[in-house]
């Protein structure tokens, strides 16, 4: 062995580098963790699926919207099938509810039409409804309504678990995954790149580009682009599971340019979503502000026009990376086979990840790089005691086998301190109150952590063997706890 | 299933006293489920005084004024589960609750106190304009991690909302050597006590603005900036008032609401106060559930929470020996002229008590009389020289005068 | 001629005082006090609280048992932060006599078993 091998093996080069532990870099890693692979996953955040995939309508699409022919046809309609299996893989809480698009003017009658000759050509089944066939479906709709186009293959998932479950599973699976690593500049040496990061360099035969809002910026790196990255702000409120039955399913309004209009759903944990907005924001831009809140409130209440908004427990506001060229980008760059941009994953992103993730895995990667199967692998995650979705007689075993779980620590809802043990025992464990919250739903509910924080926070200290002061709400640097006082001296 | 009697969800001012009343009232099959690891409830961390003084004749702290209780709990051998979530609850008061120590435990009881206390709105729940960033607290969550645990939520601080918690809170954050810069207050008066504002932000030169609330956040990880700005009559924002604050955190204090997410898996109806409907004798719609306290209508002196709670255990008391008939005539109590809210919402006709009507004002007056009528039938008014929103009001109605009601009875406060 | 906020309870009356110290507008004797001592020499009770040593991030509620003169609040402050306890204690129970001199015991007010 030369020196210069050497050299090369001390550096430690990996098979697969992903950047962005998004629904999509966390499917791909998970779709990769098949084979005999050295992976890592890299994010700039302390979690995974901490930007875009956190903060979104959590819809699993049906296909019946996007244009047919285009790469959103296609991997809609591909996802939309491979996620009855994956709920249960990786035991991720989703509700198969169906959709409604609905029109509530005569003339929009024409374009339910459109849609439902667009969904025939795209393989999706749908039905036009009657006004009085939406009204027994949906009773709160605006009685004004014209018809809708009802999409039985629609459903709403849980989206913070669906990732972190993704990224538990590849990692037990052999996957490596690096938090709070931010790229400043990729270059190619010899047959690998060097991935320059806040942390370290990391060096890599194949880069996969999933970093979201910043895909334009990590693309360029390599080279000139003729794509970029727009970002569109998405404001929602969430409103608190208060009753069921204000709406059954996703409501849509026809689809415009800015995309698929604000819609009211109800979320997989039985609490209702309505927005988003779709402005033009900075790629760092998560704030709220009053008038597009408004415009959400006017624009929902005529698709619904009884929603509670006083039972709003939060507002919030995600990005969607969308791109110039409207459509999902998967295809390598133009000058190297081994880096694959996979950018512009706005809607319908969450149903479309696991089947780009096979296309990267089949299509891009496989030709480039000789794949030898994981005998090891198991598709599935061990399943995860929440306490809500169990039978009473369930509930009663699990506390019997481990008395934290009859231990309550969220009021709201009712999250144990069982539950928040078992997230912390995985291999993809939350660091911070939100990394909490995602995972369990501790302090998701209406006192929005107001009881529970201080004892998830201690819980967080005790466990990583740290102050209170370096236990972050969200973001590294994002601290709760200032300081201690009258420290015994 | 173990049968019960009573059970008392809560144990704080409210539910210790109704327990205690209730056991001296014959109840002895009883029992108090508490969520936290010791009884007393928010007052453990209200470690400031105040208390006490309607109750005991003199001034004492949170802690001392829930021990009272607690010692008088232990005499009277009151039982009580700590660490006890109620997870769930049905019309037919079949409680089921979660604890390390027993597991999930079914109870049917044949009466219910529902002691649940308050929670505080959040930024979620006012839409607070701006980032996401850490920094942004509400005063009670701030207030537990101080006084319980010695963890400082910051050093440079702005308060949104003049209610007592946040007044409190901005005098211990000052003693405890944080910066407090200002409280913001988007009416054109306080929602604290007046006495607060004297010895809370008088006292330490820290300036309250009226109407003014906070326009936006600013904050990438930390929060890093906080702008109020003026609010019209009407509070909506006027634009170019801005006041731009450099401080590393927020506390909320803009309002407690009543927390009662049990009620509402049985669809008993809530008032405005965000509270049950109640009778005189604090029974819900729903025959043989009792609620006090916080969890009823948010008060302003724990002194009254106790009081208004041992007239929901002694009523629980009547109820297990049937003598509330909830087939008797109902008369509606409404709010009238400048009053928010009026409690009981409606009373039985044949009371066993005289009747203490609560209620609050719509905004600060003067000269004031409050009238008590049914239909033209004047049935009482007491003169009132001076009433605030963030007081509650208590006036009395003789039991004999409900005779002469006809369909309602209607509150209100007019000039003299 | 003074006008003020009494602080003896919640009910907050506005003191009038005049030149001859004189108080109306108090609703009780108490105010009526409270409203000389605010203008000659005012005081205030503290109530802070001090570290459990053998007790994870856990504090214990105290207050001064007599009023401590306004201005001497943050030197008073300054003591008690001296102060630590080791559980189990008891409300009453003094933890410093006659702090700074000024009369007033440091005493707890919480039960922490």
């Amino acid at each position: 062995m030369n020196m210069i091998s050497e050299y090369i093996n001390m550096k430690q080069i990996h098979d697969v580098l992903i950047i962005g532990a998004g629904v999509t870099g966390t499917m791909i890693a998970r779709e990769l963790s098949k084979y005999k692979l050295d992976t890592v996953i890299i994010d700039k955040s302390n979690d995974a699926g901490n930007m875009t995939s956190s903060a979104n309508s959590a819809i699993i699409h049906s296909g019946y919207d996007p244009e047919p022919g285009t790469n959103k046809a296609k991997f809609n309609v591909l996802g939309n099938k491979m996620y009855p299996q994956i709920v249960k893989d990786l035991d991720v809480e989703y509700i198969p509810c169906g959709s409604l698009t609905v029109a509530l003017e005569e003339e929009q009658l024409e374009t339910l039409k459109m849609l439902q000759e667009r969904s025939r050509i795209n393989g999706v089944p749908v039905e036009l409804l009657s006004k009085e066939e939406v009204l027994k479906l949906e009773p709160n709709i605006n009685p004004e309504v014209k018809g809708a186009l009802y999409a039985p293959t629609a459903g709403v998932i849980d989206p913070f678990n669906l990732v972190v479950h993704a990224m538990e599973n590849a990692i037990d699976n052999g996957v490596t995954f690096l938090r709070n690593h931010e790229v400043n500049n990729i270059k190619k040496e010899n047959d690998y790149f060097v991935v320059n990061t806040n942390k370290e360099d990391l060096y890599a035969r194949i880069v996969i580009n999933a970093a979201g809002v910043k895909a334009d910026k990590i693309a360029s790196m390599i080279e000139e682009i003729d794509w970029a990255i727009t970002p569109r702000k998405g404001e929602y409120y969430l409103l608190d599971h208060y009753k069921a039955g204000l709406v059954n399913r996703t409501i849509f309004p026809l689809p415009s340019k800015k995309g698929k209009g604000i819609l009211v759903s109800i979320t997989s944990s039985g609490n209702y979503i309505v927005g988003p907005s779709s402005e033009l924001a900075d790629p760092d831009d998560l704030s709220t502000d009053a008038p597009t809140l408004a415009n959400i409130k006017a624009s929902a209440s005529l698709m619904v026009p009884s929603i509670p908004f006083k039972e709003t427990i939060r507002v919030f506001s995600g990005l969607r990376a969308t791109c110039t060229r409207h459509d999902f980008i998967v295809e390598p760059s133009k000058t190297e086979r081994n880096f694959i941009n996979v950018a512009g994953i706005e809607s319908p992103g969450f149903v479309s990840a696991p089947a780009i993730a096979e296309y990267v895995v089949n299509e891009l990667i496989k030709p480039v790089m000789k794949l030898e199967n994981n005998p090891s692998f198991n598709p599935k995650v061990k399943p995860y005691h929440r306490m809500h979705y169990l039978s009473e007689e369930a509930q009663i075993q699990t506390i019997k086998e481990n008395s934290d779980f009859g231990e309550i620590i969220c009021n709201c809802e009712h999250i144990s301190l069982g539950e928040i043990k078992e997230a912390l025992s995985r291999s993809c464990p939350p660091v911070s109150i939100k990394g909490v919250k995602r995972r369990t739903r501790a302090g998701f509910g209406k006192c929005q952590g107001g009881f529970c924080q201080p004892k998830i926070l201690l819980l967080l200290a005790k466990h990583y063997g740290v102050s209170p002061t370096e236990i972050p709400l969200n973001e590294d640097g994002s601290y709760i706890i200032d300081h201690l006082i009258k420290e015994a001296k | 299933m173990r049968q019960i009697d009573l059970v008392v969800i809560g144990s704080g001012a409210a539910g210790m006293a109704a327990a205690i009343e209730a056991k001296k009232n014959g109840v002895n099959d009883l029992l108090i489920l508490e969520k936290d690891e010791k009884l007393g409830g928010i007052l453990n961390q209200c470690i400031h005084n105040g208390f006490g003084l309607t109750e005991f004749k003199e001034e004492l702290t949170g802690p001392e004024y829930l021990q009272r209780f607690v010692d008088e709990v232990k005499r009277l051998e009151i039982p009580y589960k700590l660490n006890a979530q109620v997870i769930d609850l049905t019309k037919d008061k079949v409680i089921t609750y979660s604890s390390k120590e027993d597991g999930l435990v079914k109870l049917q009881a044949k009466a219910i106190i529902m002691a649940t206390g308050c929670y505080e709105r959040n930024a979620g729940a006012i839409m607070l304009p701006g980032d996401r960033c850490s920094g942004i607290i509400t005063a009670g969550t701030a207030q537990r991690y101080l006084n319980i645990n010695g963890l400082m939520v910051g050093k440079r601080v702005v308060i949104l909302g003049s209610g007592d918690i946040g007044l409190i809170m901005a005098r211990r954050l000052t003693l405890e050597g944080a910066k407090v810069l200002c409280v913001s207050e988007i009416m054109p008066y306080s929602a604290g006590l007046n006495r607060n504002i004297q010895q809370c932000l008088i006292d330490y030169d820290i300036p309250l603005y009226l109407s003014r609330t906070v326009s936006k956040v600013i904050g990438k990880d930390r929060l890093e900036k906080v702008i109020l700005s003026a609010v019209d009559e009407n509070l909506q924002i006027i634009p170019n008032t801005e006041m731009e604050f450099e401080c590393d955190t927020l506390i909320l204090s803009v309002g407690l609401i009543p927390y009662v997410s049990l009620l509402n898996y049985i669809d008993c109806p809530i008032s405005s106060t965000k509270g049950a409907v109640v009778n005189q004798y604090m029974e819900t719609m729903i025959p043989g559930i009792f609620t006090a306290g916080n969890c009823l209508h948010v008060h302003d002196v724990v002194d009254f929470v106790s009081q208004e709670a041992r007239l929901a255990g002694r009523s629980a008391a009547l109820y297990l020996r049937n003598e509330i008939d909830n087939n008797e005539k109902k008369i509606a109590i409404k709010p009238g002229q400048n009053i928010s809210y009026v409690l009981p919402q409606f009373v039985l006709e044949n009371s066993v008590d005289d009747i203490t009507f609560k209620f609050r004002v719509r905004k600060p007056l003067k000269d004031q009389v409050v009238m008590i009528r049914s239909g033209e039938t004047v049935l009482g008014k007491v003169v009132k020289p001076a009433l605030i929103p963030s007081e509650m009001v208590m006036v009395n109605l003789s039991k004999d005068k409900l005779q002469e009601v006809k369909d309602e009875i209607v509150i209100s406060v007019e000039d003299r | 001629m003074k006008d003020l906020t009494c602080i003896v309870c919640p009910r907050g009356c506005r003191l009038h005082v005049d030149d001859d110290m004189n108080v109306t507008g108090n609703f009780c004797p108490r105010g009526a006090q409270y409203a000389i001592s605010e203008l000659t020499n005012p005081v205030r009770t503290i109530t802070t609280s001090i570290r459990v040593t053998n007790r994870p991030y856990t504090l214990v509620s105290v207050k001064t048992t007599n009023p401590i003169p306004k201005q001497k609040i943050f030197d008073v402050m300054k003591e008690i932060d001296k102060i630590a306890v080791e559980a189990p204690v008891r409300i009453g129970q003094i933890v410093k006599t006659n702090i700074l001199g000024l009369d007033s015991d440091i005493v707890i007010t919480k039960n922490i078993d």
